[in-house]
């Protein structure tokens, strides 16, 4: 009796799992996974793309799905690529560019275009874009949604404070402007989201000062974190000053600050220039703001600001007729018509010089001027060995052990060049953990 | 107690398989796993693997970060043990007297526990926010210093306490609650009759009958404290300001999963488990035989 019952309970182990294996019915299309990391307005965003490429051809159907943050998609998508269920696409922030360069687990951009004969004008992409994903002058990853730092100005707080109607072009002026503003009764001066990447890593670029050795990782594997250097130290310093003196509010990590910026509360503030829709959206009816450059230091040379972001990778193990649905989905992202939409409606770069005349053309500038703001910062700037963009392995360790040494200058608890220090030591232990893991 | 046979040899198995089996692939293989690949240097798609012996506990121990994290959460799992169990008792003792209104006072007391971590974190932050809140709000009309969290690390760790208590703190009530309830009138009755007043009750009579209870929140709560934390800090501090509220758990899930330093992240678990092995031997050997069941 139980011995029979035995049998079934396998037999019945062993349909089910024939019938899990058996071959998918054939369909039509070729399904392409795109799994991403962006959600609210602009993850309908990512889903327009992929409903209008689908939309227009009918031999491919590319699925967007929302994988959560931008480490939650990148370690879901190691975890797939692990049990080899690897997506086709997959999303990855600028941090992680490292990562997926050392992995061995990606097909290169410009390869798979090649393999798949389609065209795409690499030399039409924006220099800072181009450079920061290419390897020996070929795109590794796919450009997709690239934004830099600027500023930030409140023209009310501006107003009431008496000052005129123009950005600080310098950190002097930002002192002096935003102690103005706390005079009168503003809540904040300045501020800054994204911490690292808007006080450090571009406050290195955007003078021309190296931020880690191998041209910042450019050139091989970087090793030393070089940021408590005269810049950094200054920098750090005038800063924490700001923070004594009530002229500059540390909000917090990630873009926890764009809250109080939002809120009317910041006269001045540095975040990603994609924060520009989050902001008109909660600014509509209560404030004013305008946007500009990235403040200067005196005394140090123009180097140009680094991008953040994401671009798409493509995975390796799929079918060859996948991945000429891939190339032909990148075909179609690298469209004019396509970047110059996603540009409009997001405040992401957009990627290509025809897509910037596009705009131009269609008058989205001069509707908006503050989308240009970004684009014009990058073309003012000068694109350097230590400007070109910043190549770290391990780097989401790394801006943390920045960020925590952030607060603890800002606090008042480290010196900037105890703080700094502390940072270059903790980040080049992290990088050597990398490089001997890739020697 | 009666000993069942059963006719069949193998069926005593079959029922206890799916058991067995949960237990090794949900608990054994990754616990293991963890040990194994604490021993390397591993790259994040797992196509590199160095081993480096205790390389990476090494590192650990060597980083003052680290050090900090461990006193961090002592620290933490302490005040979050005792003042939140002391805050349960009293709070307890009131609910257990006759007054009126009792079932609406105590419903509302357990309430908290229905909601989950992060969005009791979401609430805190609301709360909280230095400059949005509410409270820092009231505050600057009593005081003029800063309670600014995202700045000041004392205050960021009480905040995290607080929020933390305050989310046990329905559970480890309804269990005080069901003890007290426990303790016959009879005994208590006597006592009075004796000339013991309520605090003499209490302490000589209520709080030693509830030694089950309370050891038996003593481990839950520390266990809480130090591995189910993570939620209220990943809301609300992200490990932040410095490393002022970075706990054990939220370091190696952050090293881990953020960072992708994976050999450094199992290092980080295994010393984890250690720690919650150790309580518990520790909890069972001494900690039982001096209470009364």
């Amino acid at each position: 009796m139980i011995s029979i019952t035995r049998w079934r309970v396998v037999a019945a182990v062993v349909l089910v799992a024939c019938a899990v294996s058996l071959p998918a019915p054939v369909f039509a299309k070729t399904d392409l996974q795109w799994w991403h990391a962006l959600q609210l307005v602009l993850g309908e965003r990512v889903n327009e793309i992929a409903a209008k490429f689908n939309a227009s051809q009918n031999d491919y159907e590319v699925k967007a799905i929302f994988k959560g943050s931008y480490p939650e998609t990148l370690n879901a998508a190691i975890a797939a690529y692990r049990a080899k269920q690897a997506p086709h696409i997959v999303q990855v922030y600028e941090v992680g560019t490292q990562t997926m360069l050392s992995s061995g687990a990606v097909y290169p951009v410009f390869q798979l275009m090649k393999d798949n004969n389609v065209a795409i004008d690499w030399n039409d992409i924006i220099p800072p874009v181009k450079t920061y994903y290419s390897t020996g002058g070929n795109l590794s990853s796919m450009a997709f949604n690239s934004s830099t730092p600027i500023l930030y100005y409140n023209k009310d707080l501006f107003k009431k404070a008496g000052l005129p109607d123009k950005p600080p072009a310098t950190w002097d002026e930002v002192e002096a402007m935003a102690k103005k503003i706390v005079a009168a009764g503003g809540k904040c001066g300045a501020s800054a989201a994204w911490p690292s990447w808007t006080l450090v890593e571009n406050m290195h670029t955007w003078h021309d000062q190296p931020f880690a050795d191998h041209n910042n990782g450019f050139d091989g594997l970087a090793t030393t974190l070089k940021i408590n250097g005269n810049l950094g130290v200054k920098s750090m310093e005038m800063l924490a000053r700001g923070v004594k003196e009530g002229w500059f509010t540390y909000n917090g990590r990630l873009n926890k600050a764009e809250a109080n910026m939002g809120a009317g509360e910041c006269g001045i503030f540095l975040s990603s220039s994609a924060f520009m829709g989050n902001l008109a959206r909660q600014a509509e009816g209560k404030f004013t703001w305008g946007t500009g450059f990235l403040p200067r230091l005196a005394g140090f040379p123009q180097g140009n600001s680094t991008i953040g972001g994401a671009t798409l990778w493509v995975m390796k193990g799929a079918k060859p007729e996948e991945y000429r649905g891939v190339a032909q989905f990148f075909k179609y992202l690298a469209s004019t018509e396509n970047q110059a939409w996603w540009a409009t409606v997001t405040g992401y770069l957009p990627l290509t010089n025809a897509a910037v005349k596009a705009m131009e053309a269609s008058g989205a500038y001069e509707k908006n001027p503050n989308l240009k703001t970004a684009v014009n910062q990058m073309n003012a700037g000068k694109t350097t060995a230590n400007s070109q963009g910043i190549r770290l392995g391990n780097y989401p360790s790394i801006r943390d052990a920045i960020e925590e040494q952030i607060e603890n200058i800002l606090s008042g608890k480290k010196t900037a060049k105890q703080g700094l220090d502390d940072a270059v030591a903790k980040g080049s232990d992290i990088l050597k953990e990398f490089a001997a893991l890739y020697k | 107690m009666k000993r069942t046979v059963f006719r069949n040899r193998w069926l005593p198995y079959a029922l206890v398989a799916p058991q067995v089996a949960i237990t090794v692939v949900f608990f054994y293989w990754p616990a293991i796993d963890s040990l194994r690949l604490s021993l390397y240097r591993a790259s994040p798609f797992g196509d590199r693997l160095i081993f480096v012996g205790l390389r990476n506990f090494e590192r650990l121990f060597g980083d003052g970060a680290y050090l900090r994290s461990a006193f961090t959460s002592f620290v933490f799992a302490f005040f979050v043990t005792f003042v939140g169990l002391a805050l349960a008792l009293f709070l307890a003792s009131l609910a257990n007297a006759k007054i009126r209104g009792l079932t609406v006072y105590r419903s509302l007391l357990l309430w908290p526990y229905g909601i989950a971590p992060a969005v009791a974190g979401i609430i805190w932050l609301f709360i909280f926010h230095p400059t949005a809140g509410l409270l820092p709000y009231v505050l600057s009309f009593v005081t003029t210093y800063q309670f600014n969290w995202f700045l000041k690390g004392w205050v960021a760790l009480a905040l995290i306490i607080v929020a933390a208590i305050w989310k046990q703190f329905g559970y480890n009530l309804a269990f005080y609650l069901a003890g007290l309830q426990a303790i016959p009138a009879s005994v208590l009755e006597a006592a009075s009759v004796d000339g013991a007043g309520p605090v003499r009750r209490f302490l000589a009579i209520s709080f030693p009958l509830l030694s089950p209870v309370t050891f038996f929140l003593f481990t839950l709560n520390m266990t809480f404290a130090f591995f189910d934390t993570f939620g209220i800090v990943h809301a609300v501090t992200q490990g932040g300001p410095g490393d002022a509220t970075s706990l054990l758990v939220y370091k190696a899930w952050k090293d881990g999963f953020e960072g992708l330093q994976l050999g450094l992240s199992a290092a980080q678990s295994v010393i984890l488990m250690a720690l919650v092995i150790t309580l518990t031997a520790f909890q069972f050997r001494y900690a039982e035989k001096k209470v009364t069941y």
